[in-house]
């Protein structure tokens, strides 16, 4: 069977039993639809937790990231599972406690205050928007590359399947569903890095291989009859090559401590992963399941940077010094001498989708993989993908972009490490329909959760908690079917038309969660002084700071945004860290400054301090 | 906490609130520390330094492991020893929910 019947095969039948599973577990309450009736088993909110916070950006994008970015791509691999420490430490176990649905219900009834709650609201959906958009669009590309329908269509496809179950069965669909797309994502990544870890290394266990001596199927070819590490080819290989060193950094120490620590409270942070601690039966079980969650996600976290440097190695050596084309096609002799290298097949297949481009610079029609941009601007091609006529003398697509002067000729899109590598590894076809699956699952899991962090905070927050208090618990339920619905419509509108910005701004949003939401919920569970003064003016302060910070330099004057400008040495991706100081500064000197909360705060917050009487404390 | 603070009522009887959060404080120090001491201290701050030495067996600068491998497997184990650790002050407190 060819790639795209198997494509269409497993997509449709793990699209079936997400929708066989939302048919099941239908909400019939609030509570089944805010937090899936508080009954999750802690396993299963485990893995329901790993697919809600393992994105489509997780799944196709990190492990491209961390090969070409080496040393400095830890900061995304500490910062996004060093935050669970934060989160099962310092938050889950005291926001089960407290028991109500959402973040912004723990800030408004913690601080007794309207105000803390609607910033919080705003917070949260501004935060969850700008995340969702991305993952629509990449359900779209998923589509589109692997089943060959417009992204329209994919976006529309994926939004009819996210609505079917989110609103059916709200967080008891989702989190069912999640479960399920846990087990596929994790499968179909695994796979390929298995394979990519035999040939590589000779060993079946790609966190073990990473640090292995070359060997295997393609490891003997790269190694050529040395015994070396394959991390010190790599180094070897980027040092010939004018490459920083791939296992030591290039970025500041205090950049990469900023950013980390960004990434880290602001994982913790985020509204639709803290709410997934809501969903379990007692305290207990919300400590065990963030355990359980960051396991799961140490399984892809741990074997990314090793896909990483096995499929940096594997680039570098089958493209440079490669001839586009054979010189002589038609009198070959078969006899292959290091002048006769040709790039393989999967190079033209993916020139094809736009993800990697060359240009013949010296004209020697040979592919020359140096540092630096090959040229200037974004990727334009003269002309379409199967084209045949326009193409250059080694039958390349040609590029409209002018050349930069440096000697690199060659651009690869970062994706092209995960998606890709199945090819590269020649597995076959069922595997790289597994990808496609696993990119969906992965894409379409954080999505839910984002939505329905979206429409609790419509119809629970501002309705129920804010402008009709009196609203009955089917008219809150109808409400909440009705925002999660708008929310999927416009999540889709923004898949298909992104605005210029969105890819920009989600890796904002950890900034802006981390000045914003982790210090107000922090300091309101280990610190009684702190008040409402405070707590309002700490997050308008984080949040601001931030904000106007990230905005300067990327929006107002983004020419501004190197290293010699930037405040100590930080980067707009770090800010966030810096935010939050502020947010702990002003929040704990206006709270000493102003009154004590009062009694009823205090009780709430010895109660939220001990786990006996979890299971009463929802009985709201 | 001082002994004005109401007491919970989800608490039992002669419970000991300044006990029961200075025990929790004490397990969350710890970690965290630990936390702080192979993300920020092994993995970044010095990891030039440790990039110098290869983790044994292996062809992993220790630097350089810390950031992409150890320091994640350190956070899992930290967090099912926090649970643990936790278990038990909440059964010795009386606060379990056993």
């Amino acid at each position: 069977m060819d790639v795209k019947t198997w494509t269409f095969l497993i997509v449709g039948v793990t699209f079936a039993l997400y929708i066989c599973i939302a048919i099941r577990s239908r909400a019939g309450s609030t509570r089944d639809f805010y937090v899936a009736g508080g009954g999750v088993p802690p396993l299963a909110n485990g893995m329901a937790t790993a697919a809600d916070w393992m994105s489509a950006a997780s799944f196709i994008s990190m492990a491209g990231l961390i090969s070409f970015k080496g040393y400095d791509g830890s900061v995304y691999l500490m910062g996004w599972t060093g935050g669970y420490v934060l989160l099962a430490l310092l938050l889950a176990p005291y926001l089960r406690k407290f028991g109500r649905f959402t973040v912004p219900d723990f800030v408004g009834d913690r601080y007794a205050s309207g105000t803390a709650r609607l910033v919080a609201v705003v917070c949260a959906i501004f935060v969850s928007f700008t995340y969702v958009a991305g993952q629509m669009r990449g359900v779209g590309v998923v589509f589109g590359r692997f089943l060959e329908v417009p992204v329209e269509i994919g976006v529309v496809i994926g939004m009819a399947i996210v609505l079917l179950y989110a609103v059916l069965g709200g967080m008891k669909g989702i989190t069912y569903t999640q479960v399920a797309q846990f087990c596929i994502l994790i499968f179909a990544f695994m796979v390929p890095a298995v394979f990519l870890a035999i040939m590589m290394t000779g060993t079946p266990v790609p966190q073990l291989g990473f640090g292995g001596v070359l060997q295997g199927e393609i490891g003997d070819r790269i190694a050529n009859g040395e015994t070396i590490s394959l991390l010190d080819k790599l180094n070897g290989l980027h040092a010939e090559l004018g490459f920083a060193p791939y296992t030591s950094g290039s970025k500041a120490v205090i950049d990469i401590f900023c950013i980390t620590m960004a990434l880290m409270v602001g994982t913790a942070g985020l509204p639709h992963v803290i709410v997934r601690f809501y969903t379990v039966p007692r305290v207990k079980d919300a400590r065990l399941s963030a355990g359980w969650a960051l396991l799961f996600i140490a399984v892809l976290y741990t074997s990314a940077p090793a896909v990483a440097a096995f499929a940096r190695t594997n680039l570098i050596t089958a493209v440079e010094g490669a001839q586009y084309a054979a010189a002589d096609p038609s009198g070959g002799d078969g006899v292959t001498t290091p002048d006769t290298k040709v790039l393989p097949d999967w190079f033209r297949n993916w020139e094809d989708t736009g993800l990697i481009a060359w240009i013949d610079k010296d004209g020697d029609g040979r592919v020359s993989y140096r540092a630096g941009a090959a040229f200037e601007g974004k990727l334009a091609f003269t002309t379409g993908p199967g084209d045949e006529a326009g193409r250059g003398s080694h039958g390349e697509r040609l590029v409209s972009n002018a050349p930069t002067p440096g000697e690199n000729e060659l651009y690869i899109d970062k994706d092209i490490m995960v998606l890709a590598n199945p090819e590269i590894a020649q597995l076959p076809n069922w595997v790289i329909a597994l990808v496609a699956a696993g990119g969906l699952a992965a894409a379409l899991s954080t999505a839910a959760g984002l939505l329905l962090v979206i429409s609790t905070a419509v119809s629970h927050d501002l309705l129920k908690r804010t402008l009709v208090p009196t609203i009955s618990e089917r008219n809150e339920l109808i409400a909440a079917r009705i925002a999660a619905t708008a929310a999927v419509v416009a999540a889709g509108y923004l898949g298909i038309n992104p605005p210029g910005f969105v890819a920009e701004v989600v890796a904002f949003a950890f900034g802006l969660a981390a000045s914003s939401f982790f210090p107000a919920i922090v300091l309101g569970i280990f610190s009684r002084r702190t008040n409402a003064a405070g707590a309002v003016s700490g997050m308008v302060t984080g949040i601001g700071f931030t904000a106007a910070y990230i905005l300067y330099f990327k929006f107002v004057n983004p020419d501004a945004n190197v290293e010699e400008n930037w405040w100590f040495g930080i980067s707009p991706e770090g800010i966030g860290s810096i935010g939050m100081a502020l947010n702990f500064l002003v929040t704990t000197v206006v709270s000493r400054m102003t009154a004590r909360p009062g009694d009823e705060v205090q009780a709430l917050v010895s109660n939220i301090r001990i786990p006996a009487g979890a299971g009463a404390a929802h009985e709201h | 906490m001082n002994s004005t603070d109401p007491p919970s009522s989800d608490a039992p009887e002669g419970f000991d609130a300044d006990g029961y959060w200075s025990a929790n404080l004490k397990v969350l120090s710890v970690l965290l520390l630990i936390w702080f001491a192979v993300s920020f201290g092994a993995s970044i701050l010095g990891a030039d330094a440790l990039n110098g030495i290869k983790l044994p067996g292996t062809g992993f600068p220790l630097g350089f492991w810390f950031a992409q491998q150890g320091s994640i497997y350190t956070f899992v184990v930290l967090i099912f020893v926090y649970v643990f650790a936790m278990n038990r002050i909440d059964r010795r407190f009386g606060v379990s929910e056993d």
